[in-house]
């Protein structure tokens, strides 16, 4: 079983991108928090080529008929970085500058700034438009009256139009954003248009970020596809298919002929080379969801493991079933949301991202202090009857609930991301890690090491460990247990606090919320086995890993009822849970 | 709690008498009142009322089950509205497929299924055109799920919280599997619109109050069976389980046969109670089988008196009927008053009702001679007030 398991992930392996491997390798090192990629400024302020630089120059002349072969030339080429000249010359912003009575330039003038009462206007070169300088190295300011503008008639607006829209996109190439670099290449290959390889190729020798050399590969190895020389569209299939190129699995079946009533690629040796590239892409395919679904189960686990941690100290080392657990959580959840609002209305925006940093410590506290509230109230003459409050507890989650419901009505408060919360890591072609997941997956990291320092390393914590064990030794030698009670208590409400606030970026926050969550918290607890903290980071974990592997083949609802059904059944093996303490009694 | 007597003071004293009033009074008062009196008169019992009540007599036969297994084993099962559910989906197949051709689709199959484009109907639903074999089915179903699930439970000595919070589990998996429409049972919408029970119009008043007794009736039948079962020699090792079970263990007997006896019971119970609620309110959901309704049905338990039946009788019908109240005048406010209840009746009133009832009754006779004897005492010497108030 465990053979065939580990055959099963092998041929996996062999199958997988080059990329896949080595990105696997990071994955293992846990290497979880890393930037999207910061890209430079792209390399501007070639010089052009002697022919453009001949058609820029070819633009100043009373003749109508040729500035417009030279605009269409020069806008034919398809070079981005032309793209600002064209436009300044729709514009009408593209002027001729005699420099101290040298040859008249081609110019693109920016916005004009008043000094005294002449107008003057900085310059910039007229192919990739950087600041023009002068012998100082200073930016050139011309006084308007010495420029002369390139006119450009109705006719050659007219002739140049088409081009521009092309142009934005290869101008987009060389953006620095490289989402739009993507989404431009993306455009390109969608186009079709075999002249455009040059200028992706240039691209591509530039590009910083291996997303965006993949999304260039890509784009140009599926315009070769459609190429008339059976060789090149046969290395495309080939390179497509070791690029691990999912946008291209439909255009690779069309052309094996695996599409129903599509009779395939005339040339047999292309046929084969799509069908192998299909193959190869599906394998890659397989291995990406199933990084994927690790992830979504570890990302599940962890929510899970936030959420179980709070109920493992209260219901494990105290006995008490605290129903009310999935209410504490709610009220973390509306601790962010009062927070969110309280950024908004006090400071200013550049702020907004740090409120989701606030709002950590205040729904701990807030929650905390609810739970402090309750233990003290309530819950205090009720140990040693965990059924009394478990329906106690359940009573409280009631009104917690319908109070929340009052001040803040029954429908869901809108929680926002920070935006540094949003967006995500890709690790490969495929796989993107939100980061709101990857945090929450933190989080949960940060606050089992910390629980586990605390109650194991801590003055406090020991105190705890001790009520727990003895509670009338620790009380002769000094323990004020009741205080210690309390503590615990609001210790694991707090805990529940920080999992509502981590759910409130990943789910509803509504007055509903803890119902959703209380019954999954419990089975972790269950399945993990009272009072062990190990238990219920297996527990947690497992559950989620398992219910995410399970989702996929059965669906959400029949995957929960499985995992149920295995909980009992698992209970019935090890009816204590997964590490027991002590069995007391028979 | 520990120390409750098997059968309680009040209920024997007044026990014999007082049920039979009560009895009569469901099975018949109610009815004759709601049609011979007429209408107008104070006595008359509006037909809204009659069906109300019919509901919450239906109730009363589930808490009696829970009170059987919580109040007298110890067992708290948070997963009874599964099984009511269970009886309420086996009548409601049955009612569904009696509306016939009558649906709004014409069609042999119900409703629901012609809008989800199915051709046939299912295997499992076949069995329920008979009405005899609904009935069995209405007792058997949960019982059968009931003894499948409580074979696994209690065979590893799953007890106490863990029980409490597996059952839970139970009913938050089974709300979320029948909410599904590939079960073929309606989906979130539940099965809805019947017409018919055994050739009667649903719609006419008269097989309303038919139902109405029918529910007093076996509402009168389930607690015979279940004082049966506790005054049984059975029911007092069902005492024993709850007070010590690991001395019952020791003293030879298997605590986990019992427990899976009084569970099944407790199941069949709550599937008779549904099937008797699904008739009378028209419509059974996935809505009645979820965690908070079940959970529920526990405090009905609790606020009458656990371990004692009556006071389950009295609990589902008092609190039902304050929900109904309070739900349409106050709607705000239901739910704090269920969470207060939670709160104060675990706190205050361990032995609800009717355990507050006989310490009332314990405290009145203890005290009885002394009230004679102190009552008339002011009077026997009125004179200082006199004096005073002469004085003055």
């Amino acid at each position: 079983m465990k053979q065939a398991g580990m055959t099963a992930i092998g041929l996996i392996w062999r199958g997988a991108a080059p990329r896949a491997k080595a990105a696997f390798a990071a994955l293992s090192v846990l290497l979880l928090l890393g930037t999207g990629g910061a890209e430079g400024a792209l390399a501007a302020g070639e010089n052009p080529s002697p022919e453009i630089q001949a058609e820029i120059a070819g633009l100043i002349t009373k003749n109508r008929k040729k500035k417009k072969e030279a605009a269409v030339s020069l806008a034919k080429r398809g070079d981005p970085m032309l793209l600002s000249l064209l436009l300044a010359l729709r514009e009408g912003s593209l002027y001729v500058w005699n420099a101290g009575g040298a040859d008249p330039e081609v110019v693109i003038g920016g916005d004009a700034v008043k000094r005294g009462d002449q107008e003057f206007i900085p310059l910039f070169t007229a192919y990739g438009k950087t600041p023009l300088l002068n012998p100082k190295g200073e930016p050139v300011f011309a006084p308007a009256d010495q420029l002369g503008e390139v006119r450009a008639g109705r006719l050659i607006r007219r002739a140049i139009r088409p081009y521009i829209s092309s142009l934005r996109s290869s101008a987009q190439l060389i953006s620095a954003d490289p989402n739009l670099r993507r989404a431009a290449a993306t455009r390109m290959a969608r186009l079709g248009d075999p002249n455009l390889i040059p200028i992706l190729q240039k691209a591509l020798a530039s590009e910083p970020h291996w997303l965006g050399r993949h999304a260039f590969e890509e784009a140009i190895a599926l315009i070769e596809l459609k190429s008339p020389n059976a060789p090149i569209r046969r290395s495309a299939a080939r390179k497509l298919g070791e690029i691990g190129s999912l946008n291209s699995i439909l255009d690779l079946k069309t052309l094996a002929g695996a599409v129903k009533g599509s009779p395939g690629d005339k040339d047999p040796d292309v046929r084969r080379a799509a069908a192998l590239a299909v193959e190869s892409i599906e394998s890659y395919q397989s291995w990406t969801s199933f990084i994927d679904t690790l992830f979504r189960g570890a990302s599940l686990g962890s929510i899970l493991l936030l959420m179980a941690l709070g109920l493992a100290i209260v219901f494990g080392l105290m006995g008490v079933i605290n129903m009310a657990h999935g209410e504490l959580m709610m009220i973390g959840a509306y601790a962010t949301f009062i927070v969110q609002g309280l950024f908004i209305a006090y400071l200013p925006e550049s702020m907004f991202g740090f409120y989701f940093i606030m709002a950590l410590p205040a729904a701990f506290a807030v929650s905390a202090l609810v739970g402090y509230a309750m233990e003290i109230s309530i819950i205090r003459h009720l140990y040693g009857r965990p059924l009394e409050t478990l329906l106690t507890t359940w009573g409280i989650s009631l009104v917690l609930q319908q109070a929340v419901r009052q001040v803040f009505g029954a429908q869901n408060v809108d929680v926002k991301a920070p935006a540094w919360l949003s967006g995500g890591y890709h690790l490969l072609v495929g796989v993107q890690f939100p980061y709101n997941r990857l945090f929450i997956i933190g989080l949960a990291v940060v606050c089992v090491a910390g629980t586990y320092l605390f109650l194991f390393r801590s003055w406090a914590g020991m105190r705890i460990r001790a009520v727990t064990q003895n509670r009338g030794m620790s009380t002769c030698l000094g323990v004020p247990s009741r205080r210690v009670d309390a503590r615990t208590f609001a210790l694991g409400a707090g805990l529940a606090g920080l999992a509502g606030a981590a759910l409130s970026q990943v789910g509803n926050v509504g007055p509903d919320l803890g119902q959703n969550y209380i019954v999954d918290s419990f089975m972790v607890v269950v399945t993990g086995g009272v009072g062990k903290l190990m238990g219920t980071i297996v527990a947690g974990v497992g559950i989620g890993g398992m219910n995410k592997m399970l989702e996929p083949a059965m669906g959400a609802v029949f995957g929960k009822v499985v995992i149920l059904i295995l909980v009992i059944l698992f209970l019935q093996r090890r009816p204590e849970g997964l590490f027991a303490t002590r069995a007391r009694g028979a | 709690m520990k120390n409750a007597p098997i059968s309680t003071s009040l209920e024997q004293k007044l026990g014999g008498a007082f049920l039979v009033a009560a009895a009569l009074f469901f099975v018949v008062v109610m009815p004759s009142l709601n049609a011979f009196a007429p209408p107008g008169s104070v006595l008359h019992i509006s037909n809204f009322t009659l069906n109300l009540f019919g509901k919450f007599l239906a109730y009363a036969i589930l808490a009696l089950g829970l009170d059987l297994i919580w109040g007298y084993t110890g067992i708290l099962s948070l997963g009874h509205g599964v099984f009511f559910g269970l009886g309420g989906y086996c009548m409601g197949m049955y009612l569904s497929l009696a509306i016939g051709v009558d649906g709004v689709y014409q069609s042999a199959l119900p409703d629901f299924m012609v809008w989800n484009r199915l051709k046939e109907l299912p295997l499992f639903w076949k069995p329920f055109y008979s009405f005899p074999v609904t009935l069995l089915a209405v007792v058997l179903v949960p019982a059968a799920f009931a003894g499948a699930f409580g074979y696994l439970a209690f065979r590893t000595r799953i007890r106490g919280v863990y029980f409490a919070i597996i059952t839970q589990a139970l009913a938050l998996s089974a709300w979320l599997m029948f909410n599904r429409n590939e079960l073929n049972l309606g989906g979130t919408n539940g099965l809805t619109g019947f017409k018919k029970i055994l050739g009667y119009s649903l719609d006419s008043v008269g097989t309303q109050r038919g139902l109405y007794i029918a529910t007093a009736l076996v509402l009168c039948g389930a607690y015979l069976l279940c004082r049966w079962i506790v005054n049984s020699r059975a029911g007092r090792i069902l005492l024993a389980i709850r007070d010590a079970e690991n001395r019952v263990l020791y003293s030879g007997y298997t605590p986990s046969n019992y427990k899976l006896f009084v569970f099944t019971v407790s199941a069949s119970l709550a599937g008779v109670a549904g099937a008797l609620y699904a008739p009378q309110v028209g419509i059974i959901t996935p809505g009645r089988i979820g965690v908070l309704p079940s959970i529920e049905m526990v405090i009905w338990v609790a606020v009458g008196g656990r371990g004692t039946l009556i006071g389950a009788v009295i609990g589902a019908i008092g609190v039902n009927w304050a929900r109904s109240y309070l739900t349409s005048s106050f709607p705000d406010y239901w739910l704090y008053f269920l969470g207060g209840m939670f709160i104060l009746v675990v706190h205050y009133l361990p032995d609800g009702i009717v355990g507050l009832a006989r310490d009332t009754y314990a405290y009145l006779e203890k005290t009885k001679g002394k009230l004679f004897r102190t009552a008339p005492a002011p009077s026997v010497d009125p004179a200082p007030a006199m004096t005073r108030a002469d004085r003055s």
